[in-house]
């Protein structure tokens, strides 16, 4: 029996519209949750003061630093790294099997758990290098787990630039680079971004390779050989060990308005960009 | 004399070993529009693409014969591609404007080439825009995006773009296949002044255009040069049957 096509379209729009609203109503049900538990504690105080008794009291002023610091040099690393890899991968190279081998090889890298990452810098990092529990142990082993998000981003991301843009650029006496810098990173540009979005919010989420490589010290850190603590570790102690679940919270509403303004505000920079040019 | 802007012996272009031009041999002259005619799969755009080495882009394509540009071959290893396409500009079928604003379009080619100073840039875009008949309709807005363009002015902004290099050839690829008659009208009018100063070679589908526009006019078929003279010649009284036979529509 064949069912009427005016059927199978309201079916499909009901089947598909609500696929959308599930998925935001299990969103916007964590954020309120987490909120409703975590804002009442976030105040100016809880934001900028120092813990006390191992975060009981006071505020999460030093692991709000660690959170900053960690992903900064973590995406630091990795994002020119991760691009000029994406570059040369799409852009130098011809598609041959030894391409193929290093495609699959990101593409295993990026299925990894993190926790394993969190152990091999354990033993490579802090141990091996004797760089210690630090925040460059912990910035080199978020970047190395990064690192495969951002070159498979990138990649796809310059795959879309139209291929008419290089010919033109091309027949205009560009050379690959001036190619590359002028017509297609300008247009990878939003994908790049996205890319880079996606490695910020993991490696601040990231609790599991961070508390095996950066410690979890609630002091301020003054270099990048001391230790420190993310929110993500913070919110996972205070939990795990029964310290204060209501700071626990507080740490995760922290985190996740530090999360929402990070992305809005590189979307709002991206918009900007995009509208000048198109 | 009229002296020969490109000589081109013997070429043959095979993509993944199949033959695509078959020992081509002709010459091209200087100050004048060549029009290349012929059906789909002719062979035209890769001979159109073969005088700037636009062929090799893509994976697969072998190269035989000599192309001579003013006498030197353009496809030995060691030949300057970069500085050969700044000499040989090139014109797409469909009008591709860079997504930036119009100024920045012209000024694209002008500023590889290592020009920076503004006035200089200001002049480059005003002449261009002006040789390619379109300098009124956007000497007010050459900030807005160049997509936002209608078709047939993105095509003139592409010929616009092409002449900011202050190339000595400017090939075209069915410049004019997407576009209406007045745009079209508008290019074929920019054209038959630009050839005093530029050696045109025009690729069309549309063989009115070639008779309309061209000097001279070539007939590729299966990838082999079957005939070329004066336009009006072989419109009028072409030399081979298969010609006859493709400009009075009986194939193609």
């Amino acid at each position: 029996m064949r069912i009427h096509p005016r059927h199978t379209q309201r079916i499909a729009v009901t089947v598909l519209g609500g696929a959308t609203l599930l998925t935001l109503a299990v969103l916007v049900f964590i954020i309120v949750f987490i909120l409703e538990k975590g804002l009442p504690v976030v105040g100016p105080g809880f934001l900028l003061e120092y813990s006390e008794d191992m975060g009981r009291a006071g505020g999460i002023f030093t692991t709000i630093v660690g959170t900053l610091v960690l992903p900064v040099l973590a995406i630091g690393l990795a994002g020119p790294l991760g691009i000029a890899t994406a570059v040369f991968l799409t852009e130098y190279t011809v598609e041959t099997k030894v391409t193929k081998v290093i495609r699959f090889g990101t593409d295993c890298l990026a299925g990894i758990p993190s926790i394993i990452f969190g152990l091999f810098g354990f033993i490579f990092f802090v141990t091996t290098l004797e760089m210690g529990w630090s925040i460059l142990s912990g910035g080199l082993t978020l970047a190395f787990m990064v690192l495969p998000t951002i070159i498979r981003t990138t990649e796809e991301a310059i795959k879309a630039v139209p291929k008419s843009y290089r010919q033109v650029s091309f027949s205009l006496g560009a050379t690959r680079w001036q190619t590359v810098k002028r017509a297609v990173l300008p247009n990878a540009l939003p994908g790049i971004v996205t890319g880079i979005m996606l490695a910020i919010a993991r490696s601040i989420g990231e609790t599991a390779a961070v508390i095996f490589t950066a410690g979890s010290s609630l002091r301020l850190p003054t270099s990048i050989f001391d230790s420190t603590r993310t929110m993500s570790v913070h919110f996972y102690i205070l939990a795990r060990e029964g310290i204060s679940l209501e700071n626990a919270y507080g740490t995760a509403a922290a985190l996740i308005i530090a999360v929402l303004l990070v992305n809005l505000a590189a979307y709002w920079t991206m918009h900007r960009f995009i509208a000048k040019r198109s | 004399m009229m002296s020969h802007k490109f000589e081109i012996q013997g070429l043959t272009v095979r993509w993944h070993g199949n033959p695509l031009l078959k020992k081509i041999s002709m010459n091209i002259a200087s100050s004048e529009i060549l029009g290349v005619i012929g059906p789909a799969g002719s062979g035209k755009t890769t001979f159109l693409r073969a005088l700037n080495r636009m062929n090799e882009l893509e994976q697969g394509y072998e190269m035989e014969g000599r192309v001579l540009l003013e006498g030197v071959d353009i496809q030995s290893p060691d030949y300057d591609v970069v500085s050969l396409r700044k000499r040989v500009g090139m014109v797409f079928a469909l009008p591709i404007a860079l997504p930036m604003s119009i100024y920045e379009n012209i000024v694209y080619g002008p500023r590889l080439a290592g020009v920076r100073n503004r006035a200089k840039l200001d002049e480059i875009v005003e002449k261009s825009l002006t040789a390619a008949f379109m300098w009124n309709e956007v000497k007010d807005r050459l900030d807005s995006s160049g997509m936002r363009l209608s078709g047939g002015q993105q095509q003139r902004l592409c010929l616009a773009r092409v002449l900011a290099m202050n190339p000595e050839v400017i090939l075209l690829d069915e410049p004019c296949s997407g576009l209406d008659p007045i745009s079209t009208a508008k290019i074929e009018e920019a054209l038959t002044e630009l050839k005093q100063n530029y050696t045109i070679v025009l690729v069309t589908n549309n063989t009115h255009q070639a008779a309309r526009v061209a000097d001279k006019t070539a007939f590729f078929l299966m990838g082999e040069l079957v005939e070329i003279g004066p336009t009006n010649r072989v419109f009028t009284a072409p030399t081979q049957k298969q010609t006859d036979d493709y400009i009075t529509g009986r194939f193609g």
